[in-house]
């Protein structure tokens, strides 16, 4: 099986969050980067056991930057065969989509894998996109997915509930939690990394962006909280039917 | 025009669908244009013209069974279809389950600038401007699109609607479709509880309940206030409870009226996955837990003496005894 996996690169949930240029950047000063969680824990982690099972090869993509490659090298660490790294600041979903499926349409990939979401701007797009890019199903927040040849057997989240689906050839998947387990690197996977080949592609400069930030802010304060006695929990109850009107 | 898009579950619409409809008729009016919907799939009768108690005139229904299921390739193509027939230039959707499987695709092939996850009315500002939570709640991002299509994928429970008065105009729409690549063997679902993605208000807790054994004081506190529950990562990773109960950053995330969180701490990861709920209470033994400075109301309390009062309590106010 040939296996793309698409990765992201995110800041650390932990990361202090600020803005430059009067609030109109994301201020990258002293943020410590991430694979995006969903990224390497579920899709990359469920190829590389399809991978194991089948036999074949997972490679990894992103778009980004030669700073990005740290990510990369996880990635490699972790297990992916080899990485391809499309040249170019990833500047909205569209664009990224677009530079992945350029690349995708010269292989012949059996699986496009990416996780359900980043964490950063929670876009959940890119998936689809690429999907629509190559005409091909596209299954959303899989929670588990087996091979049995060319047909895929996938379990899906669906408002209160699962479906389970098969597809038949291609497709793209994006991955969530139940599809597999995180998987840490070991000694020997850190040291093979470095030599695992990674592949750097020029941009395709005819794709443009959509979509731009235009003014960043601090998420809307809440008010301090309420505190309440343990020993008066009917005042809880007051508040929340006559001042939140919540019950 | 703003094309809004409707999705049925057994010929009932989705409550994120009406939330969408009513969205897109008031983003109609500050756009100064109008709303229409498209609707694939079989409905149930009446169910569709009960839109124009959201402020939906028109409504355009592909009624064809092979669309009863979501498959993203064919709903493409019926939205696509449809907003070419109205020209269409504004689509709308949820931001929940095949709303983003087909907000992208759409984006994709009309290279339409596409903002999900928004949670504001759009401003014109040379194109549309909406504001988007980003950064697991740690910023607010004005994000902007100029394409000649736009697309909104606003996000559940963001836009609360408001019902009025009217029935919208069906008419039924036909639409070439290819034939669909997936087969649907099983739909599974919860029964007998509220889907917690669905739900308005949730019980949660966390390992500050120090085992399994102890969520009847929590199941109780849901079944008194018609609440569904959720649970933090750490109890749904060594099974305590199931793992579609995670609420976090790398679970579900959920935005329901209010969340009460029981023996959680509140780490940002936890906290990305639920600070879009309107409101937050926290009861947790440990008056430096994180959790005090997200939420509204708090009682710094043993979960173990705490939720029984409060649950006695409720159902007295609930007149359930």
């Amino acid at each position: 099986m040939k296996l793309l996996v698409c990765i992201s690169k995110v800041p650390d949930t932990t990361s202090r969050i600020a803005f430059s240029d009067n609030n109109t950047k994301f201020s990258t000063d002293g943020v410590q980067y991430i694979v995006n969680p969903t990224d390497e824990w579920y899709a990359l982690v469920r190829a590389l056991e399809l991978k194991e099972n089948l036999g074949g090869s997972v490679t990894v993509i992103t778009v980004g930057t030669i700073e990005d490659e740290a990510i990369i090298r996880k990635t490699l660490a972790i297990g992916a065969d080899d990485a391809v790294r499309i040249d170019a600041t990833d500047i909205d979903s569209y664009f990224v989509a677009a530079q992945i499926a350029e690349y995708a349409k010269t292989q012949e990939y059996d699986l496009i894998l990416t996780g359900k979401e980043t964490i950063d701007y929670n876009g959940s797009a890119v998936g689809a996109m690429i999907a629509e890019f190559l005409d091909l199903p596209y299954i959303s927040l899989a929670s588990r997915l087996e091979m049995t040849g060319t047909v895929a057997t996938i379990d899906r989240e669906i408002e209160g509930g699962i479906e389970t689906l098969e597809v038949e050839g291609p497709c793209v998947i994006s991955c969530q939690k139940g599809m597999a387990e995180q998987r840490i690197p070991n000694m020997r996977g850190i040291m093979t990394a470095r030599t695992k080949p990674l592949l750097v592609v020029s941009p395709d400069l005819g794709i443009p962006s959509l979509t731009s930030v235009t003014y960043y802010e601090p998420p809307k304060e809440r008010q301090t909280c309420h505190l309440i006695s343990p020993d008066n929990v009917e005042e809880l109850i007051d508040l929340l039917h006559r001042e939140a009107k919540m019950i | 025009m703003i094309l809004v898009f409707v999705e049925q579950d057994n010929g009932k619409i989705k409550k994120s669908s009406i939330e969408a409809a009513y969205y897109s008729s008031q983003a109609a009016i500050k756009l100064g244009t109008t709303a229409e919907a498209v609707a694939p799939g079989q409905f149930n009768d009446g169910e569709l013209a009960s839109l124009g108690q959201y402020g939906i005139a028109k409504i355009h229904h592909v009624n064809n069974a092979k669309l009863n299921h979501f498959d993203s390739q064919l709903y493409t193509e019926v939205v696509a279809q449809i907003a070419a027939n109205t020209g269409a230039d504004i689509i709308v959707l949820s931001n929940h389950y095949s709303g983003k499987a087909l907000a992208g695709r759409l984006s994709a092939k009309w290279g339409a600038g596409l903002i999900s996850g928004a949670n504001s009315l759009p401003e014109v500002e040379d194109g549309i401007v909406l504001t988007k939570s980003v950064f697991s709640g740690k910023g607010l991002a004005h994000i902007k699109t100029s394409t000649p299509k736009k697309i909104i994928a606003i996000n559940p429970n963001a836009y609360p609607p408001v019902k009025g008065e009217g029935l919208a105009h069906v008419v039924t729409s036909e639409v070439n479709l290819p034939d669909s690549k997936l087969s649907v063997k099983s739909v599974n679902k919860v029964t007998g509880t509220i889907p917690l993605s669905e739900a308005d208000l949730v019980v949660s807790a966390g390992r500050g309940l120090k085992g399994p054994e102890n969520w009847g004081m929590i199941e109780e506190m849901a079944k008194i206030l018609g609440a569904a529950t959720a649970c933090s990562r750490a109890v749904s990773d060594v099974h305590w409870r199931p793992h579609y109960e995670h609420v976090g950053q790398t679970g579900l995330t959920i935005r329901p009226n209010l969340y009460i969180a029981i023996g959680i701490s509140g780490a940002i990861q936890h906290l990305a996955g639920v600070n879009g709920s309107k409101v937050m209470v926290v009861i947790n033994k440990d008056p430096e837990a994180p959790f005090f400075k997200a939420a509204d109301y708090g009682i710094v309390g043993d979960a173990f003496e705490v939720v029984p009062k409060l649950n006695a309590a409720l159902r007295k106010f609930k007149g359930l005894e």
